[in-house]
C-alpha cells in the first residue's frame, strides 16, 4: 500500500474516547460498547496530523499507523 | 551501573502557601535529578518515585506494573484485595469486567449530548449566585453543586438524597475528619448505595445504575462501582472548577484572552487540567524485575507516580510552570494513561467547558473577595488537591 493507513484493535481499546475527540473525522466510538470505530482507514491529508496525534494519545495503544514501505509504489 | 541514586525521604503532596498551583518544591527538586528517585514508603518499605513524563507514561501502559491493592507493598502488613466493584485497584481481566459495561455510557458523543442539561444546571447556579449577591463562596455556590447534580442525575441518585449524600462524600474525600468519622461516613455511603442498588433493581429508572442491573454484576459489585463513579465524579471536577477559577483570576491576561475568545475554551480546559493536576499520586507495583532509566525495579516493589510533577516536565512541555491557555496541552497525564485512564474524562471536559465559560461570561468583573494568600487550601490528607473555599465578588448590576 502506497499511502499511510490505520488499523485499530478493539480487543485493546478501553473506550477512553481520545481518538474520537482528537480526530473525529477519522475515528468514532460504537454507541453500544463505546469502543473505537475506524471511519477512514486511509485518512485524507487534511486529517493526517490529527490521526497521527490520536495514535500517540491512545491510552491503550490500540491504534497503529502503517507507513508505506520505502520504494514500494 | 553505580550511578548514585537521588533519594526522596518524604513525599509532600500539599502545596505551599503562596504557590497553590505548583507541585511541592521537594518533588520538583527530585525531578531536577532525573525522572526517577529512590523513595521509602511511609511504612518503611523501599520504593521509587517517578516524576518524569515519558517514564510515567510507559509505566502506566506497561502490564508488568499492577494496580492491585493487595499487591501494593507500602506498609508492613498485607493489604486486602480491592472491595468488589472498585476496579481502579484491580488488573485485567477483573478490571475490564467492570469497566466494559460502563464504557459505552461515557463516550464523547454521549457526554456532548449532556451539554444542554449541564448548561441549564450551571445557569441555575449562576442565577442563585446573582440573586444572593456578592460576596459568595464559589466552592459551595458553584464548583461542588454542578458536578454533584450531574453525576447524581447520570447515576440516578434521587434529588432529595443529594445533600446528605454530598456531605458523606465530603467527609471521606476532604481529608479533614477523624478516622472514626471517616469510617462512619464510608459506612453510611455504602449503606445508602446498597439501598439505592436494590431500589433500582426493583424499579428501574432512566439512569446508568438501572441499566447496569441488566449486566452480570452483583448488587455488591454495583455498590462498589457506584461508589467509584460518584467519588471520582464530583470531587475531581469540583476541585478543578474552584482551583481553576482561582488560577484564572491570578492570571488576568489569560482570563482576559479566554473571555474575549470562546474558541479558546477547549484548549483552556486542557491546559488547566495539565497545570493544576488535582489528582496527586497513584501507585503501581512491579510484577517482575523491570529496568527503568538504568535502575532495576525489583518484582514486588511499589512505585509512586506524581502526576502533577510529570505534567510540569520541561522535556515534554515548554515553559511548564506557565499557565498558557493557547498551548497544546493535549497528552497531559491529568486523567492518567493506560487501561485505567479516567472513564469519566469526556464528562469532566464537557462540565468544565460549560461551567468556566458560563461563569466568566456571567460575571465580567469576577474577582477574589480576599487576598490570594488567605484562600484556604485543602489539607495534605485530601486525595484531590484544591481550595476549601474561594470567596469571590463581582459588581452587582
Amino acid at each position: 500500500m502506497s499511502t499511510p493507513h490505520l488499523s485499530v484493535d478493539r480487543e485493546r481499546c478501553i473506550g477512553a474516547g481520545m481518538c474520537a475527540m482528537t480526530a473525529p473525522d477519522v475515528f468514532d466510538q460504537d454507541p453500544d460498547d463505546g469502543l473505537v470505530i475506524l471511519l477512514r482507514p486511509e485518512p485524507a491529508a487534511a486529517h493526517g496530523a490529527a490521526a497521527q496525534m490520536a495514535v500517540g494519545l491512545c491510552p491503550a495503544g490500540a491504534i497503529t499507523l502503517h507507513e508505506p514501505e520505502a520504494g514500494s509504489s | 551501573m553505580s550511578e548514585s541514586v537521588h533519594t526522596v525521604t518524604t513525599l509532600p503532596t500539599g502545596r505551599r502557601a503562596g504557590c497553590p498551583f505548583d507541585p511541592p518544591a521537594e518533588l520538583l527538586d527530585a525531578h531536577r535529578h532525573g525522572p526517577i528517585s529512590g523513595y521509602t514508603h511511609p511504612g518503611g518499605k523501599p520504593g521509587w518515585l517517578i516524576t518524569g513524563y515519558d517514564m510515567m507514561r510507559s509505566v502506566l501502559a506497561d502490564p508488568r506494573f499492577s494496580s492491585r491493592k493487595d499487591l501494593m507493598n507500602v506498609v508492613d502488613f498485607e493489604l486486602p484485595p480491592a472491595p468488589p466493584g472498585e476496579f481502579l485497584l484491580m488488573d485485567d481481566p477483573e478490571h475490564s469486567r467492570y469497566r466494559k459495561p460502563l464504557v459505552g455510557r461515557f463516550t464523547v458523543r454521549r457526554m456532548r449530548m449532556l451539554t444542554e442539561r449541564i448548561e441549564q444546571i450551571t445557569a441555575d447556579r449562576l442565577d442563585a449566585m446573582e440573586a444572593a449577591g456578592p460576596p459568595t463562596d464559589l466552592v459551595t455556590a458553584f464548583a461542588k453543586p454542578i458536578p454533584t447534580i450531574v453525576i447524581c442525575e447520570i447515576l440516578g441518585v434521587p434529588y432529595e438524597d443529594r445533600a446528605s449524600f454530598q456531605e458523606q462524600i465530603d467527609a471521606f474525600m476532604g481529608g479533614e475528619v477523624s478516622d472514626e468519622e471517616l469510617v462512619a461516613a464510608y459506612t453510611a455511603t455504602q449503606e445508602y448505595l446498597a439501598q439505592l442498588v436494590a431500589a433500582k433493581r426493583a424499579h428501574p429508572t432512566d439512569d446508568i445504575l438501572s441499566e447496569l442491573t441488566d449486566s452480570d454484576l452483583t448488587d455488591e459489585e454495583l455498590r462498589g462501582v457506584s461508589l467509584i463513579l460518584l467519588a471520582a465524579g464530583f470531587d475531581t471536577t469540583a476541585n478543578m472548577l474552584s482551583l481553576g477559577t482561582f488560577a484564572l483570576l491570578q492570571h488576568p491576561e489569560q482570563l482576559a484572552a479566554l473571555r474575549a475568545d470562546p474558541a479558546l475554551t477547549d484548549g483552556a480546559v486542557e491546559e488547566l487540567l495539565r497545570y493544576l493536576s488535582v489528582a496527586k499520586t497513584f501507585h503501581r507495583t512491579a510484577l517482575e524485575d523491570v529496568e527503568l532509566g538504568g535502575r532495576t525495579i525489583k518484582a514486588g516493589t511499589t512505585v509512586v507516580l506524581s502526576y502533577n510533577t510529570a505534567n510540569r516536565d520541561p522535556e515534554r512541555f515548554t515553559d511548564p510552570h506557565a499557565l498558557d491557555i493557547r498551548r497544546r496541552a493535549t497528552g497531559h497525564l491529568a486523567f492518567g494513561h493506560g487501561i485505567h485512564q479516567c472513564l469519566g474524562q469526556q464528562l469532566a471536559r464537557v462540565e468544565m467547558r460549560v461551567a468556566f465559560r458560563a461563569l466568566i461570561d456571567r460575571f465580567p468583573t469576577l474577582r477574589l473577595a480576599v487576598p490570594a494568600a488567605e484562600v484556604a487550601l485543602r489539607p495534605e490528607t485530601a486525595d484531590i488537591f484544591g481550595v476549601k473555599s474561594l470567596p469571590v465578588a463581582w459588581d452587582a448590576k
